[in-house]
């Protein structure tokens, strides 16, 4: 080392293109849904950025963070799922991705991916799942979840509308939420219209993809772009 | 940059190479980060850990008694100040009668966890009995051991019940592992050793043990911004182990203090008519 000083590095391999990712699930559906904004900083890159990526019929993940680690993560998970389907013959269940995902993040545990990751679905007893995660692979199982740059000002929400009994309580109580699909289908609209108006990396447009028995559907609304 | 995936999941076992002087060889499940290619990892790591902020579990306990083992804990994650979630299993079961306890990286000890519980499985198969609580701690204690000062953040308790009776290791990332009889780790761990130490007999019946460890989460809760949720409690005994409670720390505070008691409660501000004038 030189003359008792420190150079500081001033490159990073991360950035953080902001966004924010919800999913909810219901007794017989699985909603996921992100706004469409890329940033960097102070700047909107583009207004179109999809941050939903399908990775079965049954498993679609929302990512917010570092969009270039998220396109990996989702590459990844898309070679993994195609193998796991030719070796076996089916798809893989949403909690067998869920599982995978956790790993896949972990084995990156000393250069993890910059991507915070919500996987909604169906599991196997066509049950709507959720599944939420940190950056490096710690997840759990829960109703309703939100990640990214507006999580904290949509989670309180979530929480009033949504929260239910915890599924440590023993003896056990009922956890399930008996919302319905159009319910939950509102409740998401509203909370990106708030936290759109609070918050900078969040807003301009809106996709929001419904799990259930009969498939996938597709829906896209506008908000606010300033 | 070249990305290297990882396939080796998918190939078939049968055509693995196998070692015949040593078959076990091939069996142990081989964990291979990659590193990023930097001069300071730690400087790297701790900026990592500043920018992802990875989620962290709190309060936990064990002690050993007449009646076994109880194993206790809270259920609260924190990613910096914000709760990520208040219902995260910090008692894991890594088979019938082994649990493991998650305090600091909640992915850490999912991980390493759910790895320990596929090798003492292996070993269950590789020798036709089960591991002992005290192999099952080395297993753990000497992998953690191999990635010291790599930034892992683990203080896990293992406990369980094997031929020499009930054991209880706390093994943690800066590669130790120790026997002993009481530990609480996590960042309520003080609060909670204040209301063990005091009640603690090693005579006591399983009700007074259990009611003992759920009160010391309880307490570790109302103290510690960082622990809350729910209050778990399992026993462990010859036959393995079961959960006996899981209850809302709030609830358990109006247990503990009712209503009408309130004055002889910890803290409790009394109603005061707003300032005028």
């Amino acid at each position: 080392m030189a003359h008792g000083f420190k150079e500081h590095a001033t490159w990073s391999p991360y950035e953080n293109n902001g966004g924010t990712c919800v999913a909810i699930a219901g007794s017989d559906y699985c909603i996921v849904a992100a706004d469409t904004r890329l940033s960097l900083g102070y700047s909107i890159l583009t207004r179109g950025h999809s941050k939903l990526f399908k990775l079965s019929d049954t498993a679609v993940m929302a990512s917010s963070g570092f969009q270039a680690d998220v396109r990996t993560l989702q590459k990844n998970l898309e070679a993994r799922q195609k193998g796991y389907y030719h070796q076996h013959g089916k798809p893989m269940s949403c909690p067998a991705m869920a599982q995978l995902l956790s790993n896949t993040l972990y084995y990156k545990r000393f250069f993890p991916y910059y991507s915070f990751n919500v996987l909604g679905g169906l599991d196997t007893e066509g049950k709507g799942c959720v599944y939420t995660y940190d950056a490096v692979g710690s997840y759990e199982r829960t109703g309703y979840s939100t990640q990214g740059s507006g999580a904290e000002l949509i989670m309180p929400i979530l929480d009033n509308q949504l929260k239910s009994a915890s599924p440590l309580l023993y003896p056990p109580r009922e956890t399930a939420t008996p919302l319905t699909e159009q319910e939950a289908l509102e409740i998401v609209k509203d909370t990106f219209a708030s936290a759109t108006e609070r918050q900078i990396y969040t807003g301009d447009g809106l996709e929001i993809v419904v799990i259930n028995k009969d498939g996938i559907h597709k829906e896209y609304l506008d908000l606010k772009k300033d | 940059m070249a990305m290297a995936l990882d396939f080796s999941g998918l190939e078939p076992a049968s055509l693995r190479q196998h070692s015949y002087s040593d078959p076990a060889a091939h069996w142990e499940p081989q964990c291979s980060f990659p590193l990023p290619k930097v001069a300071d990892l730690d400087g790297f790591q701790k900026a990592a850990v500043d920018l992802l902020k990875p989620a962290h579990g709190t309060t936990t306990l064990a002690f050993e008694f007449q009646g076994g083992i109880i194993v206790a804990a809270d259920s609260r994650a924190s990613m910096g100040q914000y709760i990520s979630s208040q219902s995260v299993k910090k008692i894991l079961e890594i088979n019938p009668y082994l649990l493991g306890t998650m305090a600091g990286g909640a992915a850490d000890c999912q991980f390493w966890q759910r790895n320990l519980g596929t090798r003492c499985r292996l070993h269950e198969l590789a020798n036709k009995r089960r591991i002992s609580v005290a192999g099952a701690s080395k297993l753990l204690a000497n992998t953690l051991y191999s990635y010291r000062g790599m930034g892992l953040s683990m203080g896990t308790m293992i406990a369980g019940w094997d031929e020499t009776g009930p054991a209880l290791f706390y093994v943690d990332s800066e590669g130790g592992r120790t026997k002993g009889t009481l530990f609480s780790v996590g960042s309520g761990s003080t609060y909670a050793y204040g209301i063990l130490d005091s009640g603690y007999k090693f005579e006591m019946s399983v009700e007074e043990a259990v009611e003992l460890g759920r009160r010391a989460i309880y307490h570790a809760t109302f103290r510690d911004g960082a622990s809350g949720g729910v209050a778990s409690v399992y026993h462990i005994g010859p036959q393995g182990w079961k959960k006996i409670s899981g209850d809302d720390v709030s609830e358990l505070h109006y247990q503990y203090y009712p209503p009408e008691s309130q004055a002889s409660a910890p803290d409790v501000v009394e109603e005061q008519p707003m300032q005028q004038g």
